[in-house]
This record gives structure tokens, C-alpha cells and sequence, in this order.
């Protein structure tokens, strides 16, 4: 897990894992029980995999502008396209436009097929530096 | 099958594993509007030099209101599928409290229901953060006990 979500004691309880490979981040919330939001189907709470999303726009925001502080969201949309199964779900981001204030990132998590996604998330969120 | 929703409220609040996991309690109801209250707790903190709850948690706690906001509305338990949600962080919440929710559903057809959500510490006057959603009612219709753990394809999606 990169050390920032790590640091971030929700994404440890969601249990999301990073990896990057040749530069681009997928963060994975492997499936656990304590994710399960629909007992009966069973599908996942769709709240976990907006958290997911949200960890992986945050993550993708933090890896291509190091030197500022975490991002915060100003707001979050997120359509949900297909229940979560009891599986492990994975995210990746992209930032269409990041200015001086604010970032527009696109998620999307998917679980077994990238082509199918489960669900979507448009962001924005605040940048600010350091110092 | 009937029983009195107000009797099941409290299990439909935290009866999930996810919803149970998280601590979720029922704070109460007020006619069309349900609350729904989160306590702090340090492992659902997101930046731990602030120890102000995580973004990703509010919006898990606007969703489940929102949703039992729908059953509110349709003064019965049905499976619902959150649609879309759209959150608003009008500002942090405040460091080591608990948040709470409250959704009303402002409207709900045979197939959709639409939900506004808040959360605040002490005053929905003075929210944290906003909720607009959608649902789908009775979505698993036609659905069995258990579909999703069949194989790909053999179930609709």
C-alpha cells in the first residue's frame, strides 16, 4: 500500500491496497466481510466502493503532484452501474483537469472485467501547497 | 408478511456487516425524515493529523440514510440499489465527533425514489456536508436469495 493511503486509517479499515505498474495506480479493496452491505444478494455496501473511488482519485492526485498536501474533496458524484459482488473490487483514476485550485479527476472500479464496470465516480477537489 | 417498519428501523440502520462494522445507530424519526448517527471513532478517521472522520465514510453514511429514507417513504422494507449519489463537503467535520444524518425522500414513483441527505454534528443548520441521491426500489426483482454467487452469465447483472 502506498504510504499514503497507509497513513489514512479508513483506507486500512477498508483494507485498500496499491500498486503501480508502469506508472499507472490501481488501488484494490479486497473482499472481507465487513464490506457486505446486502446480506441476501450478497453485494457489497456501495458506500465502501464510494470510499474506494474516492482513496483511489485522492491516491492518483497525491502521485502526480507530490509536493502538495493531501487533497481534499469539495464534491463527489458517484453512479453506481452494477452491484459489488463478493469480490475484490479495483479503481483507477484520471485527472482531466487539474488547475491551480482544483482537480477534476474520473475514477472507475470494476471487479473481474475492467469493461464492466461496477461503478463510477466524477470528482473535484481542493489543491493547496505546503507552504 | 407485515410487521411495523419503525420496529425494524434500528436493524436496517446497523444489520449489515458493513453497517455494523462502522457502528451506525439509528437516531431517530421525525415523520418522513430518519437520522442516522456515526460514532467517532479513531480507525474510520482519514487524515489522522486531524482526526476529523473520512470523506469516504460520510458518504457511506449519507447513502445508508438516504436509503432509509426510501423505506420511510414507502413505510415498508423493499430492496433499493443506489443509483447515483452526489455528495457536497461544504466544510471538515469536526475533529473527534460523531456525525450524524438526516435523509428525507422527496419523492418516490413506482421505480425511483429521490432523496436529499445531510450531515452535521449538532445542527442540520450547519451541515458538513450534502446529500442528492437516487435509488432504484425493489431491485432485486426477480432476483433469488443469493444470486450474485453465481457464475457470470448466468445471472443478469
Amino acid at each position: 500500500m502506498s504510504d499514503l493511503l497507509n497513513r489514512q486509517p479508513y483506507a486500512r479499515f477498508l483494507g485498500l491496497e496499491t500498486a503501480t505498474e508502469d506508472g499507472v495506480l490501481t488501488v484494490t479493496m479486497p473482499f472481507a466481510d465487513h464490506l457486505v452491505g446486502d446480506p441476501i444478494l450478497p453485494a457489497l455496501h456501495g458506500g465502501s466502493t464510494a470510499a474506494l473511488l474516492e482513496f483511489t482519485a485522492i491516491a492518483q492526485l497525491a502521485q502526480a503532484y507530490p509536493a502538495l498536501k493531501l487533497p481534499r474533496p469539495i464534491n463527489v458524484s458517484v453512479a453506481y452501474l452494477r452491484s459489488g459482488r463478493p469480490l475484490a473490487v479495483h479503481a483507477r483514476a484520471r485527472i482531466s483537469k487539474a488547475g491551480r485550485r482544483v482537480a477534476n479527476v474520473l475514477a472507475e472500479a470494476w471487479q473481474d472485467d475492467p469493461a464492466q464496470p461496477i461503478a463510477s465516480l466524477t470528482a473535484h477537489f481542493l489543491m493547496s501547497s505546503n507552504n | 408478511m407485515s410487521f411495523d417498519l419503525n420496529d425494524i428501523l434500528p436493524q436496517l440502520a446497523n444489520g449489515s456487516a458493513h453497517t455494523h462494522a462502522l457502528g451506525f445507530v439509528l437516531e431517530g424519526r421525525d415523520e418522513d425524515r430518519i437520522r442516522l448517527r456515526v460514532p467517532w471513532r479513531e480507525d474510520l478517521v482519514g487524515d489522522p493529523d486531524t482526526g476529523v472522520l473520512s470523506s469516504g465514510l460520510v458518504t457511506t453514511l449519507l447513502d445508508h440514510v438516504g436509503g432509509m429514507a426510501v423505506w420511510v417513504a414507502a413505510k415498508q422494507f423493499v430492496p433499493i440499489a443506489t443509483l447515483d449519489l452526489r455528495v457536497d463537503y461544504m466544510r471538515a467535520a469536526h475533529p473527534r465527533r460523531d456525525l450524524i444524518a438526516e435523509a428525507r425522500c422527496y419523492r418516490l414513483t413506482h421505480s425511483i425514489a429521490f432523496v436529499r441527505a445531510w450531515a452535521f454534528e449538532d445542527s442540520p443548520d450547519d451541515p458538513a456536508a450534502a446529500a442528492q441521491s437516487a435509488y432504484m426500489v425493489d431491485s432485486r426483482a426477480g432476483r433469488p436469495i443469493g444470486a450474485n454467487l453465481k457464475p457470470k452469465g448466468s445471472a443478469s447483472a
